[in-house]
């Protein structure tokens, strides 16, 4: 999943707690979803320094990224 | 001897005196700015343009060949007033003068601005610099490819811009030739490492600030094309604020200077974790709103069990009360309220009967509101007075 789709899903993980309906067992459940998704998109944020490179194509067309 | 020519013994071929005037000609007259206007254009199968350069008082046939035709914008049009750099020579098989032209350049910004519409209006026609093409870029990337120089300024922005915004997005450069006759073919390939590789999210194809001729290898069809066809999404970063290329029409987003587009391609890691945390403060709230209600339901419904469970005890206790009601009336005590007593032993025994009373033996008189201690005094075989009349 990717960041983007992490928080999309967040978002309609809030949203669907939000509504009257809901039962609370799944609420229960989608909270507990909710921390999950929390925790990979800090997780995502607090990643490593990012790189930069530069990209290089061998003469077989492999690509190789090097700083 | 005499001097080539001198003499009828020493004529010079025509081919041979031609030669030596096209020499002569070249020489004098090497690499020269002209102005004229452009009539009688034509492009020759070959790739060569030939036309004449005039004005009111002379005309020069003037030719441009292939190799040459590369470095100019655009054709002229004819009877276009132009600036023609090019050599002077003579076309010996022919005897004619010639003007071999290797740069063009029409009034003002002509034949550059002639190029651009034609291929905007080509592109336009087949729909490539459409709003509804424009993809979205990621709100999210973690890897931003760059084709530019690595040299360039651009780069350098970009990256001082993108560790500035957000350090943990991975940045590639994909090193492209920016200006010059080989920028064009050498951007079209670097697109196409883009599309090959695969790896980035959004790609931010420019170059820092420069000449128009600088700037026009992003104003060639192959590299419109190149980007047009990319499959992730390119911001185009040519030069400045004022500078526009055909690149920036094709492209998804046009960012106005290299700093910008990285700017547009990075999200600002700060705000993220903003973002993160107000979505964890909704599901919180969200939980806890769910966990309130779910109380208020559960007191609610307690609170009518409790009240049901008490109509159930009151109903029951007047039950109770009726029933005692009527056992009371039923009760032999309650004779005592119509004036009778009950007369009891010191063992609690109901003394009922004369022989249960000796003369002399304490006994209690139970009335409706108390107790009296008596003591028998004398025993009669019956109270007259209850006797009934014979």
């Amino acid at each position: 999943m990717t960041f983007e789709q992490t928080l999309a899903r967040l978002e309609a993980i809030a949203a669907a707690m939000d509504r009257d309906d809901v039962p609370l067992e799944e609420a229960l459940t989608l909270f507990e979803e909710g921390i999950a998704r929390l925790r990979e998109a800090s997780a995502v944020l607090t990643d490593a320094e990012g790189k930069v490179r530069t990209l290089v194509e061998a003469v077989d067309g492999v690509f190789e990224e090097r700083a | 001897m005499t001097a080539p020519g001198a003499s009828i013994e020493s004529a010079l071929g025509v081919g041979e005196l031609a030669g030596y005037a096209k020499e002569a000609l070249e020489a004098a007259f090497p690499g020269l700015w002209v102005k004229g206007e452009v009539s009688n254009f034509k492009r020759h199968s070959n790739g060569h343009w030939y036309f004449s350069l005039k004005d009111a008082s002379g005309q020069l046939p003037a030719v441009v060949w292939a190799r040459d035709v590369r470095r100019i914008p655009a054709p002229p049009d004819e009877g276009m007033s132009v600036f023609a750099r090019g050599t002077l020579s003579m076309w010996t098989g022919q005897g004619k003068l010639q003007f071999m032209v290797d740069a063009l350049e029409a009034e003002g910004a002509g034949l550059w601005q002639k190029a651009f519409d034609t291929l905007k209006a080509k592109l336009e026609a087949e729909g490539l610099t459409a709003a509804a093409r424009k993809r979205r870029l990621p709100r999210f990337p973690r890897h931003v490819a760059v084709i530019t120089s690595g040299d360039g300024a651009a780069w350098r922005d970009i990256q001082a811009v993108v560790r500035r915004r957000h350090p943990g997005v991975h940045l590639t450069l994909i090193p492209a030739v920016v200006q010059g006759d080989l920028a064009p073919a050498s951007l079209v390939q670097a697109l196409d490492r883009l599309a090959r590789w695969g790896s980035a999210d959004v790609a931010i194809v420019g170059r820092g600030g420069g000449s128009r001729e600088d700037l026009w290898a992003f104003n060639d069809e192959a590299v419109a094309r190149a980007v047009a066809a990319c499959p992730i999404p390119v911001i185009s970063a040519v030069g400045h604020e004022t500078d526009f290329t055909i690149t920036d029409f094709v492209a998804d987003l046009r960012a106005p200077t290299p700093s910008a587009a990285a700017e547009s391609a990075v999200p600002v890691l700060a705000e993220l974790r903003l973002a993160v945390r107000a979505l964890g403060g909704r599901l919180a709230d969200g939980l806890e709103d769910r966990v309130q209600r779910g109380a208020r339901e559960l007191r609610a419904r307690r609170d009518g069990l409790a009240l049901r469970a008490r109509r159930v005890v009151e109903r029951r206790r007047a039950r109770v009360a009726q029933v005692a009601g009527r056992l009371e009336a039923l009760s032999p005590l309650a004779v005592l309220g119509r004036g009778f007593a009950v007369a009891r032993g010191t063992d609690g025994r109901t003394l009922s009967r004369r022989a249960d009373f000796t003369p002399g033996t304490p006994f209690d008189l139970l009335l409706p509101d108390g107790r009296v201690q008596a003591r028998t005094e004398r025993v009669d075989a019956e109270a007259p007075h209850l006797r009934t009349p014979a």
